[in-house]
């Protein structure tokens, strides 16, 4: 049994995505949905894991957008719901969030977005959602530990069923990944199903939008009110004699309660856990008393800034102290937090951080990258697109997923990289203004995210970026989810299988090729041959991603052919082990190897070794 | 005992991620709050897995200040390199290192020189009290034919040397829980290797 499951009264490890879900459980969902991103995979993963067992729905959507509009269809017919996403994925659902603020909902909703601080698995941008909370209008809650993650959870369903509102839960990585300990409550059975009953209010069309609109303001106000008394904000050493007193939010009030210990010191804290609506009287009376005050707040200076307007009202001589001592860019840590107070008030941290830093800065080992994995069809097809453009001009469309890897040598085949789609989008700009030729690179779950609208673009606007389709048959980077292509739901039922290829021929392109990456020739040459057409083309580089196909392998007790390098024909000259790069393959008091523990057996290598010098493992 | 800092670092692949859910499920067990950090995606393919297991009587943050670890454990010797600055003389860090070298593509490929096993360890000693290197992998590999269990290995040598203050009976219970039904016993035999390893 999954450890989300177990029964109430039990203390469990669980990670912070893990206990989300929990809270959804105690809360009473029948409906969750998601497009999975990390941080905030996990919370999908985990859901698919237990939503049969529990008796809900769960949904892989096709993007986050549609995942929202999913949830908000179930809310909206009286089924408590939870849509969960990255902060990316807030941006694509952005449309359909702020009409949900209007339109309210029947039974609680709750939107789960994952911030990522320090990008650990992320490009793009170090998004901070906050202020989507603000100019969406929606109340948000900041849980900094497994536990919160639960507590935060059933108390924004009951105040999103008893105000009618959806409400945000935003985690940063920390928390999403963080393993803390949990006492379980009762798992209460969702309604999976309710009635649609017709209100003027979901018709979000004017000039009733403006009544709803200040209606949406009152329930704010109320929510004020809410936020002001309630257990989530919460004050440490409350009453010690300070000029200084500290307000922080999210996992940022660990690193102040180390620091503190660190530094031996006792500081009032006073740490928010309702983002939106701040709790405004709350914090005025918190702040009268001090000197100075030091906001701990990763990212943006939001409850900064908002303390300072505060502050003009109730304590216009207070120092309000924040970014200058903490960076705009990147995570806290405890040793920030250590300087920090130890600047503020003066006392010194025992062990000298200083001198530890010059000591170890002084070391350096190569970095390791993070690699497509020995077989990944990927790596096939950058190989074959390189050897097919050599000597052009070429501009490589990058997108995201785990082929974002390509931007690394010897690939080097992601020269942009936007959002979900983008390769597309971009792709055609570029092709339409300049005389460079240009790849666009997505992959199957991208495509269906945000590569259609793209590669009709392409098609009406006479364009011909050549688009190639890297499907390998999930959803892989974030870890192994089911998409439109496989033919599976997330509950593990069967579906139908969605071609992209037939999509690409209705979206009006001509030329559509579904080539296995593995047959490197076929590659190299289509490719070539597909660069000199004036029309959109697309290529659709069909494998399955190698962990899975190994993993099924494994199951069915199907033994691999691993493949080793002869030394006596070996000539050294590097195409296997510095352009096609395989992670198998290294060298060794000058001898070329294939690692046998690593090998998958793919053969992309025997194919192109010019001095054909590798062969079967003999048994 | 008021709190006691691990880290568990490896190359994606290697379990370093199971093995620091096992110490930290054996720690609850113990009765011991816990509180660990993980970096899950896109890192997690051949990238480096630094992990941090935290237990004792009361917690907070999740991650180990530099200087604050009580013990390292590398799968690999490069990834002990990177994670030297948790160690420190003050807290006496004992680095478990196995002796299995896995080239980063930097190497491989990009020409970087992977630096020798003494220069590895003269790096790390002036932020250790003890550097302890173990051939675990090759021994698991000539026990079962593969290195998939050298992370047990080392939790056993761990456990058997009193490097950790974990009993082995929460460590075994907690394997029982984590570890796939059908490598259970295989697991349980290769900890006891570790345990009685000189």
């Amino acid at each position: 049994m999954h450890k989300v499951l177990e029964k109430q009264g039990n203390k469990v490890l669980l990670l912070g995505n893990e206990a989300i879900v929990r809270g959804a459980l105690e809360s009473g969902v029948g409906f969750a949905s998601t497009y999975p991103g990390t941080p905030s995979s996990e919370i999908g993963i985990t859901f698919a894991e237990i939503a049969k067992d529990a008796g809900i729905y769960f949904e892989y959507s096709t993007n986050e957008k549609v995942a929202l509009e999913a949830a908000a269809g179930a809310a909206l017919s009286g089924v408590k719901s939870m849509c969960f996403f990255k902060h990316f994925g807030l941006n694509v659902a952005c449309e359909s969030v702020f009409p949900s603020a209007y339109t309210g909902v029947k039974a609680g909703m709750v939107i789960v977005v994952a911030d990522d601080p320090a990008c650990h698995s992320s490009g793009q941008s170090e998004e901070d959602t906050r202020p989507f909370a603000r100019v969406a209008h929606l109340p948000m809650l900041e849980p900094s530990n497994a536990q919160e993650c639960v507590d935060f959870v059933k108390l924004a369903y009951k105040l999103s069923d008893k105000f009618k509102i959806p409400f945000f839960i935003r985690t940063t990585t920390r928390v999403s990944h963080m393993r803390s300990i949990v006492k379980l409550g009762k798992i209460v059975k969702g309604k999976t199903k309710g009635k649609f009953i017709k209100d003027i209010v979901y018709k979000n069309f004017p000039p009733y939008i403006m009544k709803t609109h200040e209606e949406l303001h009152k329930k704010l106000d109320e929510l004020r009110e809410v936020s002001k008394k309630i257990n989530i904000n919460f004050f440490v050493n409350k009453n010690i004699k300070s000029k200084l007193g500290i307000i922080v939010t999210g996992i940022s009030f660990d690193y102040v309660m180390d620091a503190m210990n660190d530094l031996k010191i006792k500081v009032p804290v006073l740490k928010i856990g309702f983002t939106y609506p701040l709790p405004d009287k709350l914090i005025k009376n918190f702040i009268k008393r001090f000197k100075q005050v030091l906001v701990v707040e990763e990212l943006e200076p939001i409850v900064e800034n908002h303390i300072k307007i505060l502050a003009k009202e109730v304590n216009p001589k207070l120092k309000v102290l924040g970014k200058g001592y903490f960076p705009y860019a990147g995570e806290y840590n405890e040793e920030m937090l250590v300087n920090a107070l130890s600047k503020t008030t003066g006392k010194k941290y025992e062990f000298d951080l200083i001198a530890h830093k010059k000591k170890y800065l002084k070391i350096k080992e190569p970095k390791r990258l993070p690699v497509l994995c020995a077989g990944c069809p990927h790596r096939a097809t950058f190989y074959a697109a390189k050897v097919a453009t050599k000597g052009m001009d070429v501009v490589y469309g990058g997108d995201v997923g785990c082929y974002v890897l390509g931007l690394f040598k010897p690939y080097e085949t992601q020269d942009f990289m936007f959002s979900m789609g983008a390769s597309e989008g971009l792709g055609h700009g570029i092709k339409k203004t300049t005389n460079q030729k240009v790849i666009a690179f997505l992959g199957d779950s991208t495509f269906f995210h945000a590569g259609m609208p793209g590669l009709v673009n392409i098609v009406y606007n006479k364009s011909n970026p050549l688009v190639i389709v890297m499907d390998n048959r999930i959803t892989a980077m974030t870890g192994h989810q089911p998409n439109p292509g496989m033919g599976l739901t997330a509950m593990g039922e069967k579906t139908k299988e969605i071609e992209i290829d037939a999509i690409a021929k209705a979206m009006g392109v001509e030329d559509v090729r579904v080539i296995d990456p593995r047959n490197i020739n076929l590659m190299i040459k289509t490719i070539k041959e597909l660069l000199e057409k004036d029309k959109a083309s697309v290529i659709v580089a069909k494998r399955e991603c190698e962990l899975l196909a190994m993993r099924k392998k494994r199951k069915q007790g199907i033994k691999v052919v691993k493949f080793e390098i002869d030394p006596k024909l070996c000539r050294k000259c590097g195409t296997c082990l510095h352009e096609l790069a395989c992670p198998a393959i290294y060298e060794e008091h000058g001898v070329f190897k294939i690692n046998k523990n690593i090998c998958t057996g793919c053969a992309v290598c025997v194919q192109i070794c010019p001095n054909k010098a590798i062969k079967p493992v003999k048994k | 005992m008021k709190e006691f800092n691990v880290i568990v670092t490896g190359v994606g692949g290697q379990g370093a991620m199971t093995l620091g859910m096992i110490i930290a499920e054996s720690a609850l067990k113990q009765g011991y709050d816990v509180r660990t950090t993980e970096l899950h995606g896109l890192a997690q393919r051949g990238g480096s897995i630094p992990l941090h297991i935290r237990f004792g009587e009361k917690l907070y943050t999740p991650l180990v200040l530099e200087g604050e670890a009580n013990l390292i454990i590398a799968l690999e010797p490069l990834e002990a390199l990177r994670t030297t600055y948790f160690g420190s003389k003050k807290h006496k860090t004992v680095f478990l290192i196995d002796n299995y070298k896995l080239l980063p593509i930097t190497v491989s490929v990009l020409g970087e020189k992977y630096p020798a096993m003494e220069n590895i360890i003269n790096h790390i000693k002036p932020f250790a009290g003890e550097i302890i290197i173990l051939n675990a992998s090759d021994i698991v590999i000539k026990e079962t034919g593969s290195d998939i269990t050298s992370n047990i290995f080392i939790l056993g040598y761990a456990a058997g040397n009193e490097l950790i203050p974990l009993k082995e009976k929460f460590i075994l219970k907690a394997i029982e829980e984590i570890v796939p039904q059908k490598y259970v016993e295989l697991n349980k035999k290769i900890f006891e290797l570790g345990i009685k390893h000189k």
